[in-house]
């Protein structure tokens, strides 16, 4: 069996980002860190990978700042790494993200089972994980929350799922593609073996060619960033003497704010 | 031509958020100078349809065919990409809400249309949809546009208003029928567990939220425990019985920060930041939380934030209209006394 799961290097969480004077987004020298919800699917997938005796795959589609994110997921204990670059493609539109995706899902070949993390942190945005799988016509299970069974050999799996309502238990067959929430697992942290093997590896990276596609035209156009509007605000401290003081006023000022 | 909403629904109930982007899609008609028709399918649909046409849509098409009685991503768009092939909308739109942001997309590949998600905000170029969305979790904006015959916008929830109610004729009906769908990528729910007396965090209006100062809750917590254990008793204690009865005054959801939910005061369903939810309420009240860049980027688009914290060079101050510096075990209480008091005048 095979697991596959895609990653991608982010900003650190903790940088600023902003829209530099030529309005190209930018977080100065900081160093990337691998998708901050990638952490629980790449666990996930060397967890899975171990219980159904099979390999795991982490792919990134994009240019060599991702080769970050896949030497962590290498030394994390992915088996193997590859990225996908087509230097014209539009690779923030999802439609073309994705038909890439699937065609090195395709040419690996015999994929049980692809796992997402939650979201990418960049585009903010999940849409490249359904339409993974709807490329590829497979059965999407997002949020996942636990996986209660996979069964490999049978071709099952069941997990749990959370919806805005609460939690639904969901079964279905493979191949799919999952995506899964922080509190799934609790990922490792890479091993010194671990980071010594990632950097001595070399990723091979796939073309469209290789995948034997034609890359998609891209169906969306960013036509530019800006940096949030600035928050006008002065600050009030509340100090009217004492406790209760300090609560009526503040129960006041909200109801003249009309946010109770 | 018309622009398609896709009303969601839940348990035979048009989730309250769908008419946000019933509010979207009329702004898109408007500016395209076309109608808006509802798509609704599943349990009770042509009850929640007569709903939809008092908050003025122009057409409904619904299905109740057995297999939509509930939600299933891959039944739910086949039947929506069905209809955008045979009818050619110039959009379709729905609150991106979990299974708003997967129909959507699945449907929009099927159709080979861009999806612009999570728009906060919406602008047209003669007619065509300009969509303003967050980007690197909300530290940066951008604005995105579609290049397909239709255009797939998923609207972030509470950044639209509601569709008011309009004394409009009954919306005309249509009744389809489900597309049939490959058995092998079917799903089947086997059970489902609701989370009672939840405000949900993206719909919240108001959200009291705790942080790290959850752990100086003055009680003493039982024999036997100490160290780190100590502390998640003492946290839990504090979200239960001192952070919840604020909120129940208010009708407000209970948030956290993310050193809070690792540290283990609480489960990750309450995780508002970058890698928890992103909220926009109109009344955010920080309790014991510092505010670190990742929970400033799940927060910072609140209306009125409150900061109650007994550290007076807390960034979070920086982001608060409001600011109390002092224990949250003592203010807390006095807050929601007081609150108590008003409300009840």
């Amino acid at each position: 069996m095979h697991v596959v799961t895609f990653t991608r290097s982010t900003p650190d969480t903790a940088a600023k980002v902003w829209v530099d004077a030529d309005g190209n987004v930018t977080w100065g020298d900081v160093a990337t860190v691998v998708n901050p919800w990638d952490e629980y699917s790449l666990e996930e997938t060397i967890v899975q990978a171990k219980n159904g005796g099979g390999e795991s795959t982490v792919i990134a589609i994009g240019s060599e700042l991702h080769n970050d994110a896949l030497k962590h997921s290498l030394a994390m204990g992915v088996a193997k790494a590859l990225r996908v670059e087509e230097l014209d493609a539009a690779m923030n539109d999802s439609l073309v993200w994705s038909a890439l995706a699937a065609g090195a899902i395709r040419k690996i070949g015999a994929v049980d089972l692809v796992i997402f993390g939650k979201e990418s942190v960049d585009m903010a945005t999940d849409q490249h994980t359904y339409q993974l799988a709807r490329r590829l016509g497979w059965t999407m299970l997002s949020y996942v929350s636990d996986i209660l069974e996979a069964d490999y050999q049978a071709g099952t799996i069941k997990v749990e799922k959370m919806l805005e309502q609460g939690k639904q238990t969901v079964a279905a067959r493979l191949p799919a593609v999952i995506s899964v929430m922080k509190g799934i697992n609790e990922p490792r942290y890479p091993n010194f073996l671990g980071i010594r093997k990632a950097a001595k590896a070399t990723i091979p990276v796939w073309t469209a060619a290789d995948l034997g596609i034609e890359t998609p035209r891209a169906a969306t156009a960013i036509l530019g960033y800006a940096n949030p509007p600035e928050r006008n605000l002065t600050t009030e401290i509340i100090d009217a003497g004492d406790l209760d003081a300090n609560a009526r006023v503040l129960v006041e000022r909200l109801f003249e704010e009309k946010v109770l | 031509m018309s622009v398609f909403v896709w009303i969601e629904t839940f348990a035979g109930r048009a989730v309250s958020s769908s008419w946000e982007a019933l509010f979207a899609a009329r702004i898109i008609a408007e500016a395209q100078a076309t109608v808006v028709t509802a798509l609704i399918f599943g349990e009770n649909a042509k009850a929640i349809a007569a709903e939809a046409g008092q908050r003025s849509v122009d057409k409904a098409i619904v299905c109740e065919d057995e297999v939509l009685h509930d939600y299933r991503l891959e039944s739910y768009a086949a039947l929506m990409s069905d209809l955008v092939a045979k009818r050619g909308p110039s959009a379709v739109v729905a609150v991106a809400s979990n299974r708003g942001r997967e129909l959507l997309a699945s449907a929009a590949v099927d159709s080979g249309s861009g999806l612009i998600a999570d728009v906060i905000d919406l602008h047209f170029d003669d007619g065509k949809i300009i969509g303003k969305r967050p980007a690197y979790a909300g530290k940066v904006l951008m604005e995105m546009t579609a290049n397909s015959a239709t255009t797939y916008v998923t609207v972030r929830a509470r950044a639209f208003p509601p569709a008011a109610h309009a004394n409009s004729a009954a919306p005309a009906l249509e009744i389809v029928n489900a597309v049939e769908v490959d058995e092998a990528v079917a799903t089947e729910i086997e059970s489902f567990a609701a989370e009672t007396g939840k405000v949900n965090l993206g719909d919240a209006a108001i959200i009291v939220s705790g942080g790290r100062g959850m752990a100086n809750n003055p009680k003493t917590a039982p024999d036997g425990l100490s160290g780190d254990d100590a502390a998640i008793w003492k946290a839990r204690d504090g979200y239960e019985n001192t952070l919840r009865p604020l909120a129940d005054v208010l009708g407000a959801a209970i948030g956290a920060s993310r050193a809070a939910v690792d540290a283990g005061y609480i489960v990750y369903d309450h995780q508002v930041g970058q890698t928890g939810k992103v909220v926009n309420p109109d009344l955010y009240i920080a309790c014991g939380i510092s505010g670190a860049i990742q929970h400033q980027a799940g927060m910072r688009g609140s209306k009125i934030i409150v900061a109650i914290n007994k550290d007076p060079q807390a960034p979070i101050f920086k982001l608060a209209r409001y600011g109390i510096v002092c224990d949250l075990y003592e203010f807390v209480p006095a807050l929601t006394a007081a609150l108590r008091q008003r409300l009840a005048n």
